[in-house]
């Protein structure tokens, strides 16, 4: 019953939708809540990405660099520039998006991995761009950022964000799962299965995946975007090649092609550096032993091994 | 008027002319069969004809459009579908999504409308899905409708190919050996059905190995060797026909 309830479209919104309200009876305080916060941002990163690395089989290595891009358009317009919060986030969004499709456009008309080496390299020219150009991004120092404002509400605080991140999670899973299952979505899919076959029956598979990559890097804007108002504080290390590395290990972990395992692979990640707060220095050894055990041992990821799992069981 | 048209048609890898000056006709309800044996050119003339190879030199009209510089999924949109010699199954799809995507072109493919669900795909899908259920069902996958694709078998698979590419419903339809590595009643099956596809007024043109199965069912046969028109004609004038023989049969 598990299983089934797993596999069905509303039956695991519902499982996320009971979690996310009767979590907060189990956060003891602020930093919990601040966690909880944490795993939901890169949640929705992750969905976004998963569509494009699970679903439609791209690698991007620069992820990192559009959620701090996202971030960085955000801090620099609110606490420079004055704008308002949800303009600087549109223009963050219109930023990345821009410059997502002049990245893809050209590259996904080569197939191969061409858009991981593409994507690793924008990542690390956004990280450096925001280290070095210090007069305005205040370098590897960081930034601060204002708290969120719409129309004179100011949005402050962990309780407040815990319920917009966990509504927003909702919202990106709706919209992934209504796009997996669509037209749009299965030619992604068969982008991912037999390219050459999509094609003959029509599917212009370069307009998809530039579109794909284009809402991707777009989720990761807007989540860099919110994260820079609820942390209020920005440094480069939020563009950089280590949070694109551990998304796509999200992505990986939680289950290619699975959106619930995205969130389950957001969770594992982010809570590990908590429970190893002593291993710092440990951290990207740890990740990368995460990646590397999890395609040798379980290609597939967590919750679709697991549901095959159960799956085997009911039988 | 003829629905493919090839005019000196020549592709060359390197030294090696895999197709040289090849010129030929394919009229509109006919089965066509392309032979010859192995390294003929064969599936390099499909590859050409479905653009996903460049030709050296020489011009190919679909509909008496010339298709050069086009995409694959612009003859798509034309009127042409093809299978593949070597599988080309979305096996992280299930079996009916697999001919759902046959349906591409049919469907609003709109991102947004995809996003929000708007009730217009919703309901396009529903229809979409009976399609393709009905599509397996014609091609005789049936029992398939509710598998993954990859927990079905070798033959099913080569006429699930076969369902996807006439949910496109094209008017020019390629096979690329759809009876290769299927025993002979598989094959008896392919045969009937590639008739019945036929008969709903489909062109087909098959590359094929089994001389049984083409001599059977085609209404005119192009043999190829070393890339070059060796002779062309109906069955019976193939199977007359001196040259052919030698190359193909072999001279005893």
């Amino acid at each position: 019953m598990v299983a089934k309830l797993a596999n069905s479209r509303y039956g695991g919104m519902a499982v996320l939708v009971l979690v996310i309200t009767l979590l907060p009876l189990l956060l003891p305080n602020p930093y919990y809540y601040d966690v909880v916060i944490h795993i939901g941002i890169s949640a929705i990163v992750v969905v976004g990405l998963n569509l494009l690395v699970g679903y439609a089989g791209q690698i991007s290595l620069g992820h990192g660099g559009f959620f701090g891009l996202g971030a960085y358009t955000t801090g620099i317009l609110t606490a420079h520039y004055g704008w308002p919060s949800l303009l600087a986030l549109l223009a963050g969004v219109l930023l990345v998006g821009s410059l997502a499709f002049l990245t893809a456009r050209p590259i996904l008309r080569l197939s191969g991995h061409y858009l991981a080496m593409a994507t690793l390299g924008l990542g690390i020219i956004i990280s450096i761009v925001i280290s070095t150009e210090d007069w305005i991004t205040g370098g590897p120092d960081g930034m601060s950022v204002p708290p969120f404002q719409l129309f004179g509400w100011q949005v402050y605080g962990e309780k407040i964000w815990y319920w917009i991140i966990g509504g927003l999670l909702l919202l990106s899973i709706w919209l992934a799962l209504n796009i997996i299952d669509s037209p749009a979505g299965r030619a992604l899919r068969a982008v991912h299965g037999s390219e050459i076959a999509a094609q003959v029956v029509g599917v212009d598979t370069v307009h998809y995946k530039v579109l794909l990559f284009v809402v991707s890097a777009v989720f990761a804007s807007i989540m860099g975007s919110l994260n820079a108002h609820y942390a209020g504080f920005i440094t480069p290390n939020q563009a950089g090649f280590f949070h694109s590395i551990e998304l796509v290990t999200m992505v990986v972990l939680g289950g290619m092609a699975s959106t619930f395992g995205a969130v389950i692979g957001a969770a594992i990640l982010t809570l590990l550096p908590q429970l190893l707060s002593g291993f710092e220095d440990w951290e990207m050894v740890i990740f990368g032993l995460i990646l590397m055990l999890t395609l040798i041992f379980m290609p597939k990821g967590l919750v679709p091994t697991i549901t095959a799992m159960l799956k085997g069981n009911a039988k | 008027m003829s629905l493919l048209r090839v005019e000196s048609l020549s592709k060359s890898f390197g030294g090696v002319h895999a197709i040289e000056e090849l010129s030929f006709e394919i009229k509109p309800g006919t089965i066509h069969s392309v032979i010859g044996p192995n390294g003929a050119g064969k599936t390099t003339l499909f590859n050409l004809i479905t653009a996903l190879y460049k030709p050296t030199t020489g011009k190919i009209f679909l509909a008496d459009q010339d298709i050069n510089g086009k995409k694959p999924y612009q003859l798509a949109r034309l009127g042409m579908s093809r299978t593949f010699q070597n599988l080309q199954i979305c096996m992280n799809m299930t079996a009916v999504e697999n001919v759902m995507v046959g349906r591409h072109l049919h469907l609003n493919s709109n991102f947004l409308c995809a996003m929000f669900r708007l009730p217009q795909v919703v309901n396009g899908d529903r229809a979409c899905r009976e399609k393709a259920a009905g599509l397996m069902e014609f091609v005789g996958t049936g029992k398939y409708v509710h598998a993954d694709a990859n927990a079905m078998p070798y033959g099913a698979l080569k006429r699930l190919e076969i369902a996807r590419a006439l949910a496109a419903e094209p008017k020019i339809l390629l096979l690329d050996e759809p009876a290769a590595g299927l025993n002979a009643s598989e094959t008896g099956e392919i045969d009937q059905l590639i008739q019945k596809i036929a008969e709903t007024g489909v062109t087909v043109v098959l590359v094929e190995h089994d001389m049984k199965l083409v001599m059977h069912i085609s209404d005119y046969l192009l043999v190829l060797n070393f890339g070059k028109k060796l002779a062309e004609g109906t069955p019976d004038e193939i199977r007359a026909n001196p040259e052919v023989i030698a190359a193909y049969l072999g001279t005893s």
